[in-house]
């Protein structure tokens, strides 16, 4: 894959091993807004999943989602790696607009790392095949390099025991573990959770939730779709309540939480409490 | 609650059950534990007697019929089968195991020669690059026109058409190259649609994680894709190459035709025309074309329920 020019590829693909903490407040720090999305716009059909959203992450900024199923969370996260194109609107990264035509959607992929609620592993190769086919067959790194970096990463989130077996041997919330690192991999400068807990059973939400914590404590700049709200309340730097595919209120985790301003954020979060799931 | 709670047997006794509605003990047949293992010995004296009766009601069949003595003398006379096996030069005999050394040569550099471009076809068809659109609409006909027209045709039209082409080196094959010809041809059409449909069968939520690591269309193809839909169409393909192995043997009606024309004195390639399997050909494909479309449809329609928000991405 080669770039249509010379200036150097979308992002900043080394920030997610950096170690600094995010930006207090997540405030946009100099230079760009690591996403920016402009009066985004997704139907499927007749179906209208977005409407108009409007968001801005700063870089380390963590942003959390919430809304109720089919408010559009992962139609939006799956708009912002393109794998849905959108119908109207800009989603601008790192300043560079990848919505505009002739862009090389492969290349802006190789900066946004996506974990999906079923975790997508690919059945038929090891963990560590998993693992290495995007520094592979992407970026280009030798099977050798690639395998230390994958045998590292797995270390490091507890999973090296299992670089040898295949996906379906494992339990749902390593294999969510092991979905994280396949994108980690690929030293993504955004990662973008899509309900990743949703699918597992509920003594297997914190161990994958722990993950996303460290993620969040090295800086890593997240969009996360998620129903678990005391997670969001811990973790966002900002919350974004959506509600029939636009982003009704959204602030800090304890404004939203403790004084939502919007009646539909209220009458969701009373459901959410008479639920107990906050 | 009845007496005899959980740990002391049965939670509910049999009249407390029986109030529930539930059926009396004994009431789904078989009984002790005993009699069920006989009734396994049982199953199989029947099974060994019904098969017994089956055979003999064949046989006498064979030996009973009326034409029963000419059908032993023309088709299962021992030296006759002998002799036809070996073949004889001096009563211009072909051998049958020649034959038979023939056609699995036929049918081995067939397979591979379709395995390998079937692939292809299965492929164009799956890329949407917008480059590739004449190729694609080039698969899709070749596919409903070969899937369309009968073996039988294509063979004749390969094997006497080329050669009455008169075009340097192409022309001047033995029927063995036309005999392979036609069947890669034939044949991978219909192995191209076995590979669509293991590559349909591939949740669209991998090739969902293939794109988003960037691999691009090929590439999430090459290595996610194909790897898995090869493993769901191992069992179909080799049903199509069973028939394949059959097929073969129509090649030798090339050679059976021209014996015909040269004895009738005629010349295959110049005066003999075939317009009427050519009419035939046609008339196969609008009855073959339009079930293929309207199959086309039902799959298309299953795909896109099944991707109902599950994703563009192909």
């Amino acid at each position: 894959m080669t770039e249509p020019d010379a200036t150097p590829a979308v992002g900043e693909p080394a920030s997610a091993t950096r170690p600094e903490p995010p930006p207090a407040g997540g405030s946009a720090v100099a230079g760009h807004e690591a996403i920016r999305l402009e009066d985004v716009c997704k139907s499927f059909g007749s179906l209208e999943v977005l409407r108009g959203i409007n968001l801005s992450v700063a870089p380390h900024e963590v942003i959390c989602l919430i809304g109720a199923s089919g408010s559009g969370k992962s139609t939006l996260l799956r708009c912002v790696n393109l794998l849905e194109p959108v119908n109207r609107g800009r989603i601008i990264l790192w300043g560079q607009d990848v919505t505009a035509p002739g862009v090389d959607e492969n290349a802006v992929r190789r900066h946004i790392g996506i974990v999906f609620q079923a975790f997508n592993l690919f059945p038929h190769m090891t963990v560590l095949r998993n693992i290495t086919l995007g520094p592979t067959r992407v970026l280009g790194v030798s099977r050798e390099e690639a395998e230390a970096a994958g045998r590292a990463l797995l270390a490091r989130f507890g999973l090296a025991e299992k670089q040898d077996d295949y996906p379906d041997r494992l339990s749902g919330g390593q294999q969510q573990r092991v979905a994280i690192v396949r994108a980690l991999a690929m030293k993504p400068g955004i990662m973008l959770l899509d309900e990743v807990t949703s699918a597992l059973d509920p003594e297997l939400v914190s161990e994958v939730l722990g993950v996303i914590r460290e993620l969040a404590t090295a800086g890593m700049t997240m969009l996360i779709a998620t129903h678990e709200m005391g997670f969001a309340r811990d973790i966002a730097d900002r919350v974004c309540f959506l509600d029939e595919g636009v982003i009704l209120e959204q602030g800090p985790p304890k404004q939203v939480f403790t004084a939502p301003v919007n009646a539909r954020t209220q009458q969701f979060l009373r459901r959410i409490v008479e639920a107990g799931r906050l | 609650m009845p007496a005899g709670g959980i740990g002391e047997g049965a939670f509910f006794d049999e009249q407390t059950l029986v109030a529930l509605g539930a059926p009396p003990p004994g009431s789904f047949g078989g009984g002790d534990r005993r009699s069920h293992l006989l009734g396994g010995q049982r199953a199989a004296a029947v099974s060994t007697l019904s098969t017994i009766v089956f055979i003999a009601v064949l046989i006498a069949l064979f030996v009973f019929a009326p034409g029963a003595e000419a059908v032993r003398h023309t088709f299962f006379n021992p030296s006759n089968m002998k002799e036809a096996f070996l073949g004889d030069p001096r009563l211009g005999l072909y051998s049958v195991g020649k034959g038979l050394i023939l056609n699995i040569e036929m049918f081995l550099i067939a397979e591979v020669l379709i395995l390998f471009f079937a692939l292809v076809i299965a492929v164009v068809r799956q890329l949407r690059n917008p480059v590739l659109f004449p190729f694609r609409m080039l698969a899709v006909i070749y596919t409903d026109v070969f899937r369309g027209v009968p073996l039988i045709i294509v063979i004749y039209a390969i094997g006497f058409g080329v050669p009455a082409l008169y075009l340097k080196g192409i022309s001047t094959q033995s029927d063995f190259v036309y005999g392979i010809a036609a069947l890669v041809l034939s044949y991978s059409a219909y192995v191209a649609e076995v590979y669509r449909a293991g590559i349909a069968s591939v949740h669209q939520s991998q090739v969902s994680a293939a794109r988003s690591l960037g691999l691009s269309q090929w590439k999430s193809l090459r290595y996610v894709v194909l790897p898995q839909a090869f493993r769901t169409v191992i069992p179909p393909l080799l049903n199509d190459f069973i028939s394949l192995q059959k097929d073969t043997a129509l090649v030798s009606t090339l050679g059976a035709v021209i014996e015909a024309n040269r004895a009738a004195q005629i010349d295959s390639s110049t005066l003999f025309v075939y317009s009427s399997y050519t009419v035939a050909a046609l008339l196969f494909l609008c009855l073959t074309i339009p079930l293929a479309r309207f199959t086309d449809r039902l799959i298309a329609r299953d795909v896109n329920r099944r991707l109902a928000g599950a994703g563009t991405v192909r």
